[in-house]
């Protein structure tokens, strides 16, 4: 297997530790970890939006080097925030992500945004604003997919159809993609790989199987499941307290 | 396209006009001393009329850039300080250095823009909110207006502030197409340079995360928009002082061509700043007062209820 996403050693002082991780084609990575783990940083940083030391290479180019152009067909990033920067046409949006304009029609569609292409972004609910959003980085079908919390704002629907959307559009484009996701049900449920994150490190991955139920989740989180429901971990007793 | 076309021909238009009219006055004196028409003409009137198309498109693609940059349509070179800066400059270089030479007042005008671009962005950040940035640039032009001032009173020269009034308020008579010269093609050639910076300034209206992801470099497409207009600005305002509200208005109309697109702006909003600030010397002169008015004082006059609407209006909207 040729990695499509090859990054290691990836640091950002006091975010980001020595962070080294592989991604192959055709495939879905969940990122979880608790708020301030690092997730965010670990994609910033991938996405060459925050100087990180260390190397990132996509189908062995380092998108840094490349100019504007070509690097949106190498990455795409969706920011976790969802803020209007600027009363933009919806469909205009999308072509600022630098995809043609039947990939944007094509993309346009899949997300059921056909209606709204042409009215301005600010005009739009909270949930089409958040697919719009995603349409830019979805258009151009960029080698590897970076999206920070994609499912936030969207009902519950959507946010599953986002999710099943990406893992066909994954399986048959080749892409691959890395989700921040706080959704640990989602994660295991769409995704091939999960990544555990705390405190700006790696700290466990593997198959959601194997990872979800597992002692690193228990650990990291302070929660577990328990008859089909997330609990918070209880504290363990006090000896003193008891008498 | 059609717009655009529409837009040049109107551009065309003002400027026949301004260096034309009132033709009744020059034809009578053209047919008495032909050479002397023409020296008029060449020499009074064209100068005025170039004037006014450099400095209002430098003011409108300023303007431009500036509110793409700042992510914010109240964003201009006149409201962020970056015009009384400049005029800070001129004074100092003139009245306390005693250096008159065109070249001399052109470069105190620049550093002053620059100085004042480079506080607001000391002092508001980046891409700052509305109220932080308008406040910032209120207390800058507000400290440069005030430093402007007692560099006139403690000019060595008796009549600075008298012979200062005019070219503070904003002028383009009586100046020489050296002087045109000296203004414009800096304008020129900051125009230019700013629209090589259109595509960095469209993506950043994805925000600087997706900006930066998309391979641009904020750092220097910022520090580009700040010196190269305090560059063409403070060119302008060293030869014709400071002009308001052009550089605010003029990139609000031209969005409507680019379909709100803040980066491919900046060249509709230079020639609408030409077409504004022709029409508006054409009304000064031409305004039945006896004496020729400031054209600053025009612009302001038109401007200042403009941008009370829009804040009105930000502020509807915003409710809503």
């Amino acid at each position: 297997m040729s990695a499509l996403l090859l990054a290691s050693n990836l640091s950002l002082p006091g975010r980001l530790d020595d962070a080294s991780l592989a991604l192959a084609p055709g495939t879905l990575t969940c990122l979880v970890g608790p708020n301030g783990s690092g997730k965010t940083s670990l994609l910033h940083a991938i996405a060459g939006i925050a100087r990180a030391s260390g190397r990132v290479a996509i189908d062995g180019v380092d998108p840094s080097r490349e100019p504007t152009a070509r690097r949106a067909r190498l990455l795409g990033f969706l920011p976790a925030s969802r803020d209007i920067q600027w009363p933009l046409v919806a469909r205009d949006l999308v072509a600022l992500g630098g995809a043609t304009p039947g990939e944007i029609t094509a993309t346009l569609a899949a997300l059921e945004l056909g209606g709204v292409a042409h009215r301005r972004i600010d005009r739009l609910s909270t949930g089409e604003r958040s697919r719009v959003l995603l349409a830019r980085v979805l258009a151009p079908r960029p080698r590897l997919l970076l999206l920070d919390e994609p499912t936030a704002n969207l009902d519950p629907l959507w946010q599953i159809r986002l999710m099943e959307l990406l893992r066909d559009g994954l399986a048959a484009t080749g892409q691959a993609a890395l989700v921040a996701i706080h959704d640990l049900d989602a994660a295991a449920r769409f995704a091939d790989r999960i990544i555990l994150m705390n405190e700006g490190r790696i700290v466990a991955e593997g198959p959601p199987a194997e990872l979800i139920d597992g002692a690193h989740v228990r650990a990291v989180f302070g929660i577990e499941k328990a008859g089909g429901l997330w609990r918070p971990l209880r504290p363990p007793e006090d000896p003193r307290s008891s008498r | 396209m059609i717009r655009a076309l529409l837009l040049l021909a109107a551009l065309a238009l003002a400027l026949v006009w301004s260096v034309a009219l009132p033709w009744g006055d020059l034809s009578d004196l053209m047919r008495e001393d032909l050479s002397l028409g023409w020296m008029v003409l060449i020499e009074l009137r064209l100068p005025r009329a170039l004037l006014a198309l450099s400095y209002g498109a430098m003011l409108g693609a300023a303007g431009a850039a500036i509110q793409a940059l700042f992510a914010n349509p109240l964003a201009s070179p006149d409201l962020t300080g970056t015009t009384s800066g400049a005029a800070l400059g001129a004074v100092v270089t003139a009245y306390t250095f005693g250096l008159s030479q065109p070249v001399a007042l052109s470069a105190g005008a620049v550093i002053g823009a620059l100085g004042a671009l480079a506080l607001l962005i000391a002092l508001a950040g980046p891409r700052a909110e509305t109220a932080t940035l308008l406040l910032a640039g209120l207390a800058i032009s507000a400290l440069a207006g005030a430093l402007t001032t007692l560099a006139l009173a403690l000019a060595p020269s008796p009549f600075a502030f008298y012979d200062a009034y005019d070219w503070l308020m904003g002028s383009l008579v009586d100046r020489s197409l050296m002087q045109a010269a000296f203004a414009g093609l800096p304008a020129l050639l900051s125009i230019v340079l700013l629209m090589r910076l259109a595509p960095a300034l469209d993506a950043l209206a994805l925000g600087e995360e997706v900006a930066l992801s998309l391979g641009h470099d904020l750092r220097a497409v910022r520090l580009r928009v700040i010196c190269i207009g305090a560059f063409g600005v403070g060119a302008c305002v060293a030869i014709c002082g400071a002009i308001g509200f052009i550089g605010l208005v003029a990139p609000i109309f031209a969005r409507r061509l680019t379909r709100g697109h803040p980066g491919r702006a900046i060249l509709p909003a230079a020639l609408i700043g030409a077409v504004l600030l022709i029409v508006a010397d054409l009304a000064v002169r031409s305004a039945p007062l006896g004496r020729t008015l400031p054209i600053g004082v025009a612009t302001a006059l038109v401007g200042a209820p403009f941008f009370l609407w829009l804040v009105a209006h930000m502020r509807w909207r915003l409710r809503s």
